[in-house]
C-alpha cells in the first residue's frame, strides 16, 4: 500500500429499519487513497464489513456523478460534506487526512424517515411534483419548438432553477426542515417561461399546500438551504416563490 | 421448434412508411382504454415518456423502477446534448440526413425503416419538450441554439449546459408526475423486476421484489413494456450508473424472448482514465468537447513524461487531424476510440499506465478567451477538476476511452415488439435504431422517440388484435414466476460463502474487457469464454449474500444483477465470436484494413444476430434477420 493512504476512523449511523432504534457506530477505514471518491472509501469499507461476516452499510447512491440526487449523507454535520457545490459522490478523499475522524449519518427530517442506515425515503418530494410541477401539455401537437421566443437572459434563469437534482441537502441542511429550495426552484423554472404562464398561480399555490402537508418545516431565512445546494441553487428562488403564491393568494389559482 | 421473425417492416417508400403504418395500426375504442393495464418497467427517458403518453391516452399505467424517484434513472446523467433534423442552423440538414448519418454511423447494422422514422419524429420531440418547460441553451435573439457532435458535419445538437439527459428526464418525469397526481399512473418505486410472466404464450406480467421492504409481488396486465436501459455494467467499470444492469432484460430472454447483437457495444472515446483498483465507475467528459479540444499524443516517446504545456507544437501528434482530416477530432466514437486505443498500444499514451491521451483546450482558450470556454463546459471542467484534481484550463485533460452504451438488446420489430407477443422493449434496453455504433446525441433522441412517438401507436395495435383472456394474478404461471423468484433469492442467501458480489463482479468485468472490449479476438474470446462458466459456478457456490430477504439488502440486489451478468457475458461473447467481422463497435482484428479501420463482411454477416434462450449459455440459437439496404448505398466508411 503505498504511503499516501490514509487511516480513517468513522462512526456511522446504523439501523435496522424504520422502527427499529439506529445509533452511531465506530468503524475503521483503514488504506484509504486520495484519489477514492466518499461513496469508494465506504465500498471498501463495506467490502471489509463483508469479509468480516457483517453486514454492509446501506446508502443511496446511483450515477456518482453529481447528477441523479440519489446520494445523500449529513458528513461531520453538513449535507454531502465539506466541499461546497459538491455532492457526496463526487467529494474526494484528498480532502481529508490520515487520522481524521468522521461522523456519516442520514439526513434528518421528519418528512424524510429512514429506512436502513443511511437510506431515508423521499417520497415526498415526488408528491409535492405531482401536486404541480409540471406543465399540463399532452404529448403531440405541440407547436414548432422556435415558435416563441425566449430572451436568452430568460432561459438562463431558468434553467439555473432547474438544475435542482432533488437530492434533499436544502432540507436536511435546515433547522426547521424546510424544503422551500426545493420547490421554489420548480416554481421558478416555469415562472421564467412563457410556457410555464397560464398555470402559474395554480402551481405556486399547489405545490406549497402540498408541501405544508407533507409536514416541512417554515423557512425563517436562514439561507443554510442555498449553502448545502451542491447545484448552488439560490435563495432567489425562494423570494420569487414567495411573490408567486402571496400573488396567487391574493388573485386566486386562476 | 425454430423461430420465425418477421420485422413487421410496413411495404413502400422508406419515407413513407411510417405515415402509412399509423393509418393502417387498429386503434383502441377510447372508452375501452382503461380496460387494458401497462405495466412499465422503467422510468428513464423511454420508460417515463412511454407511461406518460400511454396514460394520457387513458390507458391504466403501472410503472415500476429501482431508484426511489422516477426522476432519478441513469438517464440523468446524459451530458451532451439530443439530435434533431430542425434544420434550425440552415446548414443544410434534413430528416433524410439525419437517416442518412445514422444508419452510416451504424456502421449499415440497423434497420433502415426503423432509422427513417426516427429522424422523422426526431422534430417532434423538440417541440414537445420545450412545450413542457424544457430550459434548453438559447441564441441571444431568443432562438433555440444548437451544437454539432461527434460524426456529424451539421450542427443538428440540442442541449441545456452540459445537463441534457437531466432536463430532458425532468421534462418527461414532469409529465409522468402530472399523470400520478391525476390518479392515471401507480409508480412503484425501489422496486426491481425479476422475472416476466407468460401465459398462453402472450407477456402478461412480471414479478417485483420490492426493495425497501423484500416483498416479493406478482403484477398483471395486458401488455409490458421493458424500458431498463442498457447492459454497460457487464463490464464492471463503465460510465454507466451503478444500478444499470440485464437483469429485466435477461430474465425476459430466459422466457424466449430473443436478445439481439449482444457483441454491439460503445466505448466511448472521452472519459476520464483509470486512477486505481478502488474505482467503482469511469466518468464520462461529454462528446462535446471534442468540439473545441483537441487530441493529441507526444509524436515523441522521449517526451510521455514531459509536462505538456511544454511540448511545443511541431512535437505533438494531433493524430484524429492528422488521419482524419475532413472530420478531425468529430469523427464518430468507435473510430475515435479505437485511435487512442492504437495510439496506446505504439506506446506514446499519456498518464498512469499509459494509458490516456491529451484534450486540449488551449487553443479555444486562445481563441475564444477562457469565460466563452468556461460556459461552454464550465460544469464539465469542474468535474474533472473534482475527481482528477487538475485544471482543464491550466493542463490538457487526460482522457481513455470506456464502456458506455449497448447497442446490443432484446430483439424488437416495427412495432417495437419483441418476438413475444404483448412483450414491447424500449429506448436502450432494445436492440433497434443504431447498428453497430450510435452516433452521439442519438440516444436521448431514441428513448423519447421510443416512448413518446412510437410506442403510443404500435401498442393498440398489440391490445387491438390479441385476443387475450383478462388474467388475474391468480394463473398457475404467476404463482410459478413468484416461487421461482423467492427459490433464487434463498439460494443466493444460503451460499454464505466467502467472496462478495462485488469480487465476482469484478473479475467479470476485466474479463470482457480484455477480451470482449476495444478489440476482440478468436482466441480471447475463446478464453473468455473458458472462464465465464467457472466463475459462474464459483459464484454459486462461494458468494456472500449476508443478511435476510425481507429488508432493504445491498448485497442481495447486487448478487441477483452480478448472477445475471455472469450468464448474460457468456452470450455477449458468444456473438462476438460468431460474428467474424468487425463493424462499428465490435472490432475483431482478425479483420481490419491496411490503415487498421474495421473491415465489414456485407456478404456474411448484413443481418441482426438475434440469440434464442435454449437452456444451455453455452448452445444458444442463432436466427437472423436479414438487413437489406435500398436508400444508403453500402459502402467502406470513410471518415477521411
Ligand atoms: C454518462 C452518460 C452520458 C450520456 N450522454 C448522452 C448524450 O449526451 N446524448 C445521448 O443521446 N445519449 C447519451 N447517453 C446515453 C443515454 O443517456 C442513454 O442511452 C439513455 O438515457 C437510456 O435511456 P433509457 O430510458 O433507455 O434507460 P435508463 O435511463 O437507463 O432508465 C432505465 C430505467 O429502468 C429501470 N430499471 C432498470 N432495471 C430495472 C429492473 N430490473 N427492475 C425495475 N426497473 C429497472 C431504472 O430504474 C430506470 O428507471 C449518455 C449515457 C451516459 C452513461
Ligand atoms: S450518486 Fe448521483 S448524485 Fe451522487
Amino acid at each position: 500500500m503505498s504511503s499516501n493512504h490514509m487511516n480513517l476512523k468513522l462512526k456511522i449511523w446504523r439501523q435496522k429499519n424504520i422502527a427499529a432504534p439506529g445509533g452511531l457506530v465506530d468503524i475503521d477505514a483503514p488504506g484509504i487513497s486520495p484519489d477514492m471518491s466518499f461513496l469508494e472509501m465506504l465500498d471498501t469499507v463495506n467490502e471489509r464489513l463483508q469479509e468480516k461476516g457483517e453486514e454492509p452499510i446501506a446508502f443511496d447512491h446511483d450515477c456518482r456523478e453529481g447528477i441523479c440526487g440519489m446520494c445523500s449523507l449529513v458528513i461531520d454535520g453538513r449535507p454531502h460534506g465539506k466541499e461546497d457545490r459538491t455532492t457526496t459522490c463526487q467529494l474526494h478523499m484528498r480532502k481529508y487526512a490520515d487520522g481524521d475522524t468522521i461522523t456519516i449519518e442520514p439526513w434528518r427530517a421528519s418528512a424524510f424517515p429512514v429506512i436502513r442506515d443511511l437510506v431515508v425515503d423521499r417520497g415526498a418530494f415526488d408528491r409535492i411534483m405531482a401536486s404541480g410541477g409540471f406543465v399540463s401539455v399532452r404529448t403531440g401537437g405541440a407547436p414548432d419548438a422556435n415558435a416563441v421566443p425566449i430572451s436568452k437572459h430568460e432561459a438562463d434563469a431558468s434553467m439555473d432553477a432547474a438544475q435542482c437534482i432533488g437530492c434533499g441537502a436544502c432540507v436536511a441542511a435546515c433547522k426547521n426542515a424546510s424544503a422551500m429550495l426545493f420547490v421554489g426552484a420548480k416554481v421558478s423554472q416555469y415562472a421564467h417561461l412563457p410556457q410555464g404562464q397560464p398555470e402559474r398561480n395554480k402551481r405556486a399555490l399547489a405545490m406549497v399546500a402540498q408541501m405544508d402537508k407533507e409536514g416541512f418545516g417554515a423557512c425563517t431565512n436562514l439561507q443554510e438551504c442555498e449553502a448545502a445546494c451542491p447545484k448552488g441553487i439560490s435563495v432567489r428562488v425562494i423570494a420569487e416563490m414567495n411573490r408567486d403564491f402571496l400573488r396567487a393568494s391574493l388573485l386566486g389559482a386562476e | 421448434m425454430s423461430i420465425h421473425l418477421d420485422s413487421h417492416i410496413p411495404a413502400g417508400p422508406v419515407g413513407a412508411k411510417w405515415s402509412k403504418h399509423k393509418f393502417d395500426c387498429k386503434l383502441v375504442n377510447p372508452a375501452n382504454k382503461r380496460k387494458y393495464t401497462v405495466l412499465v418497467v422503467g422510468a428513464g427517458l423511454a420508460g417515463a415518456s412511454a407511461a406518460a403518453t400511454l396514460s394520457e391516452l387513458g390507458y391504466n399505467v403501472h410503472c415500476f423502477f429501482f431508484q426511489d424517484s422516477a426522476r432519478r434513472a441513469h438517464s440523468i446523467a446524459a451530458q451532451g446534448g439530443i439530435n434533431a433534423a430542425k434544420n434550425y442552423q440552415n446548414d443544410g440538414d434534413s430528416v433524410y440526413r439525419l437517416f442518412y448519418d445514422t444508419v452510416k454511423g451504424g456502421d449499415y447494422r440497423a434497420r433502415e425503416a426503423n432509422v427513417h422514422r426516427l429522424a422523422e419524429v426526431s422534430v417532434n420531440i423538440i417541440d414537445q419538450c420545450v412545450a413542457q418547460g424544457v430550459p434548453f441553451a438559447r441564441e441571444y435573439g431568443g432562438h433555440l441554439a444548437n451544437r454539432s457532435f461527434g460524426g456529424a458535419q451539421v450542427s443538428r445538437t440540442f442541449y441545456a449546459r452540459g445537463q441534457t439527459g437531466q432536463q430532458l428526464l425532468l421534462g418527461a418525469y414532469s409529465a409522468f408526475s402530472k399523470q400520478v397526481g391525476a390518479g392515471a399512473i401507480t409508480q412503484h418505486s425501489r422496486s426491481e423486476m425479476l422475472d416476466l410472466v407468460m401465459v398462453n404464450g402472450h407477456a402478461r406480467g412480471i414479478v417485483t421484489r420490492d426493495l425497501a421492504t423484500g416483498k416479493v409481488e406478482t403484477w398483471a396486465g395486458d401488455a409490458v413494456v421493458l424500458a431498463t436501459g442498457g447492459y454497460g455494467n457487464v463490464f464492471f467499470l463503465s460510465t454507466n450508473a451503478q444500478g444499470c444492469n440485464v437483469t429485466a432484460t435477461w430474465r425476459a430472454h430466459k422466457r424466449g424472448a430473443l436478445f439481439a447483437n449482444p457483441c454491439y457495444t460503445q466505448i466511448h472515446p472521452t472519459c476520464i482514465p483509470v486512477s486505481g483498483d478502488h474505482q467503482s465507475k469511469l466518468t464520462l467528459m461529454s462528446e462535446s468537447l471534442r468540439n473545441d479540444g483537441r487530441v493529441w499524443v507526444p509524436k515523441d516517446k522521449a517526451d510521455l513524461a514531459t509536462d505538456p504545456r511544454k511540448i511545443p507544437e511541431e512535437k505533438r501528434d494531433y493524430y484524429l487531424e492528422r488521419i482524419y482530416p475532413s472530420f478531425g477530432n468529430l469523427v464518430p466514437r468507435d473510430i475515435a476510440s479505437r485511435a487512442a486505443k492504437r495510439m496506446c498500444d505504439e506506446g506514446r499514451g499519456v498518464g498512469p499506465g499509459g494509458l490516456g491521451v491529451y484534450l486540449d483546450f488551449s487553443d479555444a482558450i486562445r481563441r475564444l478567451g477562457q469565460a466563452a470556454v468556461a460556459d461552454r463546459y464550465g460544469n464539465l471542467f469542474e468535474m474533472y477538476q473534482r475527481i482528477t484534481n487538475e485544471s482543464p484550463y491550466e493542463v490538457p485533460m487526460r482522457i481513455y476511452p470506456a464502456v458506455h452504451y449497448s447497442m446490443g438488446g432484446l430483439w424488437v420489430d416495427y412495432n417495437l415488439m419483441s418476438n413475444l407477443p404483448g412483450l414491447h422493449v424500449v429506448g436502450e434496453a432494445n436492440f433497434s435504431d443504431h447498428g453497430a455504433n450510435r452516433l452521439g446525441a442519438s440516444a436521448l433522441m431514441q428513448g423519447l422517440a421510443d416512448g413518446y412517438f412510437v410506442l403510443p401507436y404500435t401498442i393498440g395495435q398489440y391490445l387491438a388484435t390479441s385476443g387475450q383472456k383478462k388474467v388475474t394474478g391468480d394463473e398457475p404461471e404467476f404463482k410459478q414466476a413468484a416461487a421461482d423468484v423467492h427459490a433464487r433469492i434463498d439460494k443466493l442467501l444460503s451460499i454464505k460463502g466467502k467472496r462478495s458480489p462485488t469480487h465476482f463482479h469484478k473479475e467479470l468485468g476485466k474479463l470482457v474487457w480484455d477480451y470482449c472490449g476495444m478489440a476482440r479476438n478468436e482466441a480471447g474470446l475463446l478464453k473468455a469464454l473458458a472462464r465465464i462458466p467457472q466463475l459462474r459456478e464459483e459464484f454459486w457456490n462461494d458468494v456472500n449474500v449476508l443478511g435476510d430477504g425481507e429488508s432493504l439488502n445491498v448485497a442481495l440486489e447486487k448478487a441477483g444483477r452480478v448472477a445475471d451478468f455472469l450468464e448474460f457475458a457468456e452470450l455477449m461473447c458468444t456473438d462476438a465470436l460468431h460474428r467474424r467481422e468487425s463493424c462499428g463497435g465490435h472490432f475483431r482484428e482478425e479483420f481490419q484494413t491496411e490503415g487498421g479501420e474495421a473491415l465489414r463482411n456485407d456478404d456474411e454477416f448484413a443481418y441482426v444476430a438475434a440469440w434464442n434462450y435454449t437452456g444451455d449459455f453455452a448452445k444458444p440459437e442463432l436466427i437472423k434477420e436479414p438487413l437489406e439496404f435500398d436508400e444508403v448505398h453500402l459502402s467502406q466508411r470513410s471518415y477521411k
